[in-house]
């Protein structure tokens, strides 16, 4: 047993903070959820920076212009989040990358890989639909064989980045009876400016925006089927897999429960420290806790991931605790501020920035997206625990 | 990184996980319940020939050369099993005490018979100052120079009485304590004259006492020239194999109640198969998970013997407030069969509120997470 990281992956950590120092603007504190136009100028900026350096692929396999390393794509993840810097893309990166390394064709790794490699594009995911949320499988969008092609119809929605993605990874029917849910389901390869495809922004309740996608006779051709025919579901389950691992999101509420700190330790309330209240103070060892023990069920799944072996439940159990842990460092950031909590940029009056209100607002999503808290745990316990299917 | 462990390590688990189920039934511990020792003479000799005793300790002292992480694994097993008797007292409590603070002469008397299984140790230690300093132990300097007198009472103090001898934390009144630092331990053999102790009647039924000291002399040999990182650091073991007792127990829990929800039927069905119990099991192996890991951490970490004050104290945490959860849950999932004395649910139920207030309640140890958050 052996908690700690090697010399060369420490000495790597280093590297990565050093550029994080360099490359971090004061005026933009927190640029995780880029929104203005300067917001995501940076963003992408910061993303090629990143590429140059060949961290978007550090877990790929070196024939692919990786390092086979997934514990130092874990490092870039823990840095940039803790940092509230933007750079990686954990869609593309962590995502669609090792899904398409997985199941797609060797012409498909030779198109697309480089161009994630190097930050240039951007791709989003296209499982959702609005009658197909929990059950994924009872996805409706069409895709119907037609000579070398397949011609798309239909629509996704709560597609995250779809607004400034340049592919999504797909999900059809393409046996078109809903019966046959997961066997009739395959997934592509989708060009979003292809003709045909309409998105619409979808504001969200912290008034940022994801999107809806819509699909009228769109073409693909077949070479962009990944993976076989009506095979879709194992593609779509190993996506989910990675979307459910990683360390982003602990380190992100870390970073918030790390400003928590600051504020409860420079901030006076009846001639003392919020600091010296006890239920303040303890309230934020409890967080700090439950943020070490997300930390090692991530540590536990990276771990799996470096050993090949398979990761399905233990994703789940990491991602089910870290969810949690986001929202449970945005309610005690409520309690902490008290009424300044509401407060939006803008106001002289609002603490950090306006951080920690965009936080909270996005903890509110987190145990839905990715399978739902209630999906992630139906998963650890029929797969898990090995308990009789659920009807 | 490798959160695995050892082959060794897997071996250990397996031969002790085997032993226990033949050699310490529920019966056994139920029997050891109701029993005033407390202490299964045949299994601690079983035990001692195994070279359980002595893992942990030095090969030059008659032990094996074991670690730390070693011993957490054992305890692990030691905990699922509720295996009753003094052996985290003697081993734990008084034996790494020994072997962390105490002089050569110390190691050379104690920790061989210790590893031989031949004598019964334990230690009137507690970290929790903020409920126990109005049972503090005075020691002032004898009147010949030559030693202490100790005077005082403390609570709670497992297997005291059917110890030999007792690790003794007291406070130095007078001029010396300027000198030497104000807190002493030393080694009390339980048979001196001054000692008395009674058995506390505890929620676990397990052979806590009562222990008052009466003008107890000691010698300056049995004076442990403690520094307050030896201190620390004992404390520190005490609290993580603590942990990971709790983690088996823990675990052992989470068992039992998927176990029970696999093969009860209602409504025609097992209850496993209802989204409501699914859910809460699936609560209860997050929590289960969370715990061995941070618990196996911060034994790795002392085995390694890098500063971990504040992944101990993360840890105890975590495992007072999961093993609360995991037991609610467990209680729930066993209905009223899980309330019945005949059931082995209750075993745990009353076993983890011992070791939830044992070595800093989640209060103390949140205090010490904060005084980190704020350095």
């Amino acid at each position: 047993m052996d908690f700690s990281f090697t010399e060369d992956e420490e000495r790597f950590r280093q590297e990565v903070q050093s550029f994080i120092t360099k490359e971090k603007k004061a005026d933009m504190p927190s640029c995780i959820y880029p929104e203005t136009k300067g917001e995501v100028e940076y963003y992408c900026e910061m993303k090629r920076k990143v590429g140059a350096r060949g961290w978007h692929s550090l877990a790929w396999p070196k024939e692919y212009g990786g390092q086979d390393s997934v514990v130092k794509q874990f490092i870039v993840s823990e840095g940039f989040y803790f940092n509230e810097i933007p750079g990686p893309d954990i869609i593309s990166d962590n995502m669609v990358a090792p899904t398409l390394i997985q199941f797609g064709t060797e012409e498909q790794k030779r198109e697309f890989l480089p161009a994630i490699a190097s930050g240039e594009t951007t791709w989003c995911q296209g499982f959702s639909e609005p009658e197909a949320g929990s059950d994924l499988f009872a996805l409706r969008t069409q895709a119907v064989e037609e000579d070398d092609c397949y011609i798309i119809n239909g629509q996704k929605v709560w597609t995250s980045q779809a607004r400034v993605a340049d592919w999504m990874f797909l999900l059809a029917r393409t046996e078109q009876d809903l019966a046959l849910r997961h066997r009739g389901v395959s997934a592509f390869v989708l060009d979003m400016i292809a003709e045909g495809v309409t998105v619409r922004p979808l504001r969200n309740a912290a008034g940022a925006s994801f999107g809806e996608v819509f699909f009228d006779n769109v073409v693909v051709p077949k070479t962009n089927l990944v993976g076989e025919k009506n095979q879709g579901a194992k593609a779509s389950l190993a996506m989910l897999g990675y979307e459910r691992s990683g360390i982003h999101r602990i380190r992100m509420a870390q970073a918030c429960l790390s400003r928590l700190v600051e504020y409860a330790k420079n901030t006076t309330h009846n001639g003392a420290a919020l600091m010296n209240d006890q239920v303040v103070r303890h309230r934020l060892a409890d967080i700090f806790v439950e943020g070490e023990a997300c930390q090692l069920l991530a540590y536990r799944v990276l771990h799996l991931q470096t050993k090949g072996g398979e990761i399905d439940y233990f994703a789940s159990m990491s991602r089910l605790a870290g969810t949690l842990f986001q929202q449970h460092v945005g309610e005690a950031s409520i309690e902490i501020l008290g009424q300044y909590a509401q407060l939006e940029p803008g106001s002289r009056w609002t603490p950090m920035q306006g951080i920690i209100e965009r936080h909270y607002l996005m903890s509110l999503p987190a145990t839905v997206g990715a399978g739902t808290a209630e999906i992630q745990r139906n998963t650890i316990a029929e797969r898990g625990l090995g308990l009789p299917r659920s009807q | 990184m490798e959160l695995e462990f050892s082959e060794q390590q897997q071996m250990l688990r397996k031969m002790a996980r085997d032993f226990l189920a033949t050699e310490c039934l529920k019966k056994l511990v139920r029997e050891m319940e109701d029993d005033a020792m407390g202490h299964p003479g045949e299994l601690w000799r079983k035990m001692a020939e195994l070279g359980w005793h002595g893992l942990v300790f030095p090969e030059e002292y008659g032990g094996g050369g074991g670690t730390f992480l070693d011993l957490a694994v054992l305890l692990e097993e030691m905990g699922r099993a509720l295996l009753p008797g003094p052996f985290y007292s003697t081993i734990v409590l008084g034996g790494l005490a020994v072997l962390d603070s105490g002089n050569e002469e110390q190691k050379r008397e104690f920790l061989p018979r210790i590893c031989r299984g031949d004598l019964v140790m334990t230690s009137a230690l507690s970290q929790d100052e903020i409920k126990t300093t109005h049972f503090g132990i005075n020691a002032s300097v004898a009147s010949d120079g030559r030693g202490y007198i100790i005077n005082g009472t403390k609570l709670f103090i497992s297997y005291a009485h059917v110890c030999d001898w007792i690790v003794c934390p007291a406070k130095i009144k007078g001029d010396e304590a300027r000198l030497k630092g104000d807190i002493i331990l030393s080694l009390i053999d339980q048979k001196n004259p001054g000692v008395s102790c009674d058995l506390l009647a505890t929620i676990a039924h397990d052979k806590q006492c009562n222990l008052v000291l009466r003008d107890v002399k000691v010698p300056k040999e049995y004076v442990i020239q403690s520094s307050q990182n030896g201190l620390e650091r004992t404390l520190q073991k005490s609290t993580v194999a603590k942990c990971v007792e709790m983690a088996g127990q823990a675990l052992q829990v989470l068992e039992m109640s998927v176990d029970y929800a696999k093969t009860r039927m209602q409504f025609g069905r097992p209850i496993g198969s209802f989204q409501a119990i699914q859910h809460h099991c699936a609560n209860m192996a997050v929590d289960v998970e969370a715990a061995r890991l941070l618990a196996y951490r911060a034994a790795w970490l002392i085995s390694e013997g890098i500063p971990c004050t504040k992944e101990v104290s993360s840890a105890k945490i975590w495992l007072n407030e999961a093993c609360r959860r995991v037991m609610s849950l467990g209680h729930q999932i066993h209905g009223a069969i899980g309330f019945t004395w005949d059931h082995d649910m209750q075993l745990y139920s009353r076993r983890i509120v011992a070791a939830r207030l044992s070595f800093g309640d989640s209060d103390f140890h949140r205090e010490k997470v904060a005084l980190f958050l704020v350095s």
